[in-house]
C-alpha cells in the first residue's frame, strides 16, 4: 500500500516545497539476549513518513519508547536509518550528507548538564561548530560567539566561563546558541525544556519562539508535554511503538483527534484549569508492548477499546480522516474532545 | 500526651518547622518556618520549584534526616500526637510504615535491585507484624500487588525490579508503602518520571486507595495539573517558606501571591490561544545559602514595593485573608492583590 504523504493539502504542498521529507524511515536495533546470544530486533522506528516545510514547527509526541528520539537522531544524521529515505531540499541525505546539509540541520539536546563539555569554556563550546566546519564569520569567531550569547539572552562577557557556573536554564541557552552558530534552517529540539523548572521552561520556550519568528527557523520539536507542544507547534505527529499514528494541524489534533490513542493521550494530561478528577477520562490499561515483538496489525489494538478482529490482521494505513488530519486507524474517532478557543 | 488531645488534633501537625544544613559554603536554610495541618482523608499538595524545600519538609516528617552536627531541625512535627522532632531513630523507625509511609520519585533507585519485589514487600510487612508467618506475608504481598493493579501478581511477586516497567515499579513502591495501611502517605513526585497515561493510572490508584483506607496524603509535585486533579489543599513553597496556603479552588482560582501568579501564568494551557506568549517568572530561584532579604521572592517580583521597603526589608508573615482557610505571605494589601489577579493574571496561562 502506498502511504499518502501526510501534508495539509495538495494545493499547499505544491506552493511550498518541503525543507525535509521523510518517507518510510525505519530503525531496527539488534539486541542479543540469553546464553546463546540469539539476536532479536528492536523495532524502534518502523516506517515513519512526514515532511517539514520551511519555517514550520512540527511536534513529535508519544510515550517513552515510541521512537520519537530515535527519529530525531536520524533526522540530524546521528543514527543511520535501517531503511527509508530522508530528503533535504530535494537532496537524498539518508546515509551521507554534505557539509552544507550538516550545517543546515542542528540539534538541541534534552539534558543541559551532560550535553556540554565541563572542561570547555562557553566560548569554546559555542565556537566549536564554526571551527569544525571551517567557517570564518565576518568579524571573527569571538565576535560571532558573543553575538550568539546576546541573542539567547546571556551576557557576552561570560565568554570565558565554564558550564558549571550556569544554572540549568542558562545552560540550555548555551546549547541553543551552539545549535544556532552555523545559521541552520532546521533545528531538531529533543525535549529541550523537560529538564528545567516550570518557571524557567516558559523563558526557554519564549526564546525558541522568538528565534523562530526572527530567523524563520523550522523546528522538529520532540516532547512528551502535550500542553507545551500545543503552545509551540503548528503541526503535530503522534507516535506509538515506532509508528506515526496520526499527524495533523494543532487544531485537528487537539480539537478533534481521529486516532483513539491521540484521544486517550490527550485525556490523560492533567489539566490545571480543571479542578478535581477529569470527567470522561479514558483509562488506558497496562503498558506499551515491547518493541521486540510488537502486536500484529494495528500496534495499539492491545490497549484500544475499539479494537475488532480486523485490527489484528490488517495494519491500518495513514489516510485522511474526517477531522482533516491523517490517521492510521480502522475505526477513527468522530466526536470533539476539547473545545478550543476561537 | 492525653488521648483527648490526640483525637481533637488533625493527624499531622507541623509547627514552625526549620531545617538547616551546615555545609562548607555556609548554612543552607532548606526549610524556614513551615506550618500546616492535615487530617485523615485529605490530600495536601505541596508545589514549588527545585530547592523550595518541599522534599526536605517531607523527609523531616518521615524522620529521615540524620540529626547531627550538620543537620539542625527545630519546630514541631506531630504525627498522631507524637513529636517526630524529639524522637530517637528507633522510635521513628517504629512509626515508619505503620503510621506514615513514603513513595519516592525514582522507583529504580528506591527499590533494591538484588531482591525480588515480593521479598521487599514482605520485609516491610514483617517489621510491623513480627509474628506473621512466611506464607501470610507472601499472601499479603500478592494481595497488595493485585490491589495496585499489577497483572499476574502470583508470578510477578518473584520477579526483580529490572523485570518491571517504570509504571509497574512505581505501583510496586506504592504497594510497599501501603502494605501496613499507613494513616499518612507522602508521595514525593511519584509520577514525574512517568508517561501521562501511566501518570493518570497512578493518580487514580492513589485516589481509590485513599477512599478505601482514609489516609492523609501529602502530594509533592511541581505540576499544577497533577495538583488540581488530586489535592484538596495546596501549599505553595518558595525558598523554604510558605508563600500561600489554601484550598485547591482558592489557590488555583483566586491566587494571592505573586509567585503563585507567576507559576499560573508561565504554564501553557490546553485551552486558550496557543499563539499567545507565555509570561515566565524572571530570573532564577534563589540560593538557599544566601536567601534574599525580606520577602525571598522580591528580586523576581514584578509588584514589589521598595525604596522604602517593606518587601526587601521585612519577611512577610503568612496571614489569613478574608476568605476562611486561605493565607498568604505578601506585603501587598489584599484589595490590591485581588485587583491585580482579576485584571492581569486570570487571563494568562492555566489561570484562565
Amino acid at each position: 500500500m502506498i502511504i499518502t504523504q501526510p501534508s495539509a493539502s495538495p494545493l499547499e504542498q505544491a506552493s511550498v516545497a518541503p525543507l525535509l521529507t521523510v518517507s518510510g524511515l525505519t530503525k531496527h536495533f539488534t539486541v542479543r539476549s540469553g546464553l546463546l546470544g540469539t539476536a532479536a530486533k528492536v523495532r524502534a522506528v518502523d516506517g515513519v513518513s512526514f515532511d517539514v516545510r520551511p519555517g514550520e514547527t512540527v511536534g513529535l509526541v508519544g510515550e517513552s519508547g515510541c521512537g520519537k528520539t530515535t527519529t530525531g537522531r536520524m533526522l540530524v544524521g546521528l543514527l543511520d536509518p535501517t531503511a527509508g529515505k530522508i530528503t533535504y531540499q530535494g537532496q537524498d541525505v539518508t546515509h551521507r550528507r554534505s557539509k552544507k546539509v550538516r550545517q543546515d540541520v542542528q540539534i538541541i539536546f534534552q539534558d543541559p548538564y551532560s550535553s556540554l563539555n565541563p572542561r570547555h569554556t562557553v566560548g569554546k563550546i559555542i565556537s566549536m561548530p564554526l571551527l569544525v566546519n571551517g567557517v570564518n564569520p565576518p568579524g571573527g569567531v569571538k565576535k560571532r560567539v558573543q553575538e550568539l550569547l546576546e541573542l539567547v539572552g546571556l551576557n557576552p562577557e561570560h565568554y570565558n566561563r565554564f558550564p558549571h557556573e550556569f544554572s540549568g536554564g542558562q545552560r540550555q541557552r548555551i546549547g541553543i546558541a551552539r545549535a544556532l552558530a552555523l545559521r541552520p534552517k532546521l533545528i531538531i529540539a529533543d525535549e529541550p525544556v523537560s529538564a528545567l523548572d516550570v518557571s524557567i521552561q516558559a523563558q526557554v520556550i519564549n526564546l525558541l519562539r522568538d528565534l523562530q519568528r526572527e530567523m524563520g527557523l523550522a523546528f522538529v520539536f520532540i516532547a512528551h508535554d502535550l500542553s507545551i507542544v500545543r503552545h509551540f507547534c503548528q503541526r503535530i505527529g503522534v507516535m506509538y511503538l515506532g509508528k506515526l499514528v496520526e499527524i495533523g494541524s494543532r487544531e485537528q489534533i487537539y480539537g478533534q483527534p481521529a486516532h483513539p490513542y491521540t484521544k486517550a493521550l490527550l485525556s490523560a494530561v492533567p489539566d490545571a484549569s480543571r479542578i478535581g478528577q477529569s470527567a470522561g477520562r479514558i483509562r488506558l490499561e497496562g503498558d506499551v508492548p515491547t518493541p521486540l515483538n510488537p502486536p500484529s496489525g494495528c500496534r495499539f489494538r492491545t490497549r484500544c477499546w475499539k479494537a475488532q478482529d480486523v485490527c489484528a490482521v490488517q495494519e491500518p494505513p495513514l489516510t485522511l480522516k474526517n477531522n482533516g488530519a491523517f490517521a492510521a486507524c480502522h475505526f477513527p474517532e468522530e466526536g470533539v474532545l476539547i473545545p478550543q478557543a476561537a | 500526651m492525653t488521648t483527648q488531645s490526640t483525637t481533637a488534633q488533625p493527624y499531622l501537625v507541623v509547627e514552625d518547622l526549620k531545617v538547616r544544613f551546615t555545609t562548607e559554603d555556609g548554612v543552607v536554610r532548606a526549610v524556614d518556618g513551615v506550618s500546616f495541618e492535615l487530617p485523615r482523608g485529605r490530600t495536601l499538595g505541596i508545589v514549588g520549584e527545585s530547592g523550595s524545600g518541599k522534599s526536605v519538609t517531607s523527609m523531616a516528617v518521615m524522620g529521615l534526616h540524620a540529626r547531627g552536627k550538620r543537620t539542625e531541625i527545630a519546630g514541631k512535627i506531630l504525627v498522631n500526637g507524637k513529636n517526630i522532632v524529639t524522637m530517637t531513630d528507633e522510635e521513628t523507625r517504629k512509626m515508619r510504615g505503620n503510621d506514615m509511609a513514603m513513595v519516592f520519585q525514582d522507583p529504580l533507585s528506591a527499590l533494591h535491585p538484588f531482591y525480588t519485589i515480593g521479598r521487599q514487600i514482605t520485609t516491610a510487612y514483617k517489621v510491623h507484624h513480627p509474628r506473621a508467618s512466611k506464607e501470610d506475608a507472601r499472601k499479603r504481598a500478592i494481595e497488595m500487588l493485585d490491589r495496585v493493579g499489577i497483572p499476574e501478581p502470583h508470578r510477578r511477586v518473584d520477579q526483580y525490579p529490572h523485570e518491571f516497567s517504570g509504571g509497574m515499579r512505581q505501583r510496586a513502591m506504592i504497594a510497599m508503602a501501603l502494605v501496613n495501611n499507613p494513616a499518612l502517605l507522602i508521595a514525593d513526585e511519584p509520577t514525574t518520571a512517568l508517561d501521562v497515561t501511566v501518570q493518570a493510572q497512578i493518580l487514580d490508584l492513589l485516589t481509590d486507595l485513599q477512599k478505601e483506607f482514609n489516609s492523609a496524603i501529602i502530594m509533592i509535585t511541581h505540576d499544577l495539573g497533577v495538583i488540581s486533579q488530586i489535592a484538596d489543599e495546596v501549599l505553595v513553597m518558595y525558598a523554604g517558606r510558605v508563600a500561600e496556603h489554601g484550598s485547591i479552588e482558592q489557590v488555583m482560582r483566586s491566587a494571592q501571591h505573586p509567585y503563585a501568579w507567576g507559576l499560573l501564568e508561565s504554564i501553557p494551557s490546553l485551552h486558550g490561544d496557543p499563539e499567545e506568549d507565555l509570561k515566565p517568572i524572571k530570573g532564577n530561584p534563589p540560593s538557599l545559602i544566601n536567601v534574599p532579604s525580606g520577602c525571598a521572592f522580591h528580586p523576581r517580583c514584578p509588584y514589589r514595593m521598595m525604596n522604602p521597603g517593606p518587601c526587601d526589608l521585612e519577611v512577610p508573615q503568612l496571614l489569613a485573608i478574608s476568605q476562611p482557610g486561605h493565607s498568604v505571605a505578601c506585603h501587598l494589601p489584599e484589595d490590591r492583590r485581588v485587583a491585580i489577579y482579576t485584571n492581569e493574571v486570570s487571563e494568562v496561562g492555566v489561570a484562565q
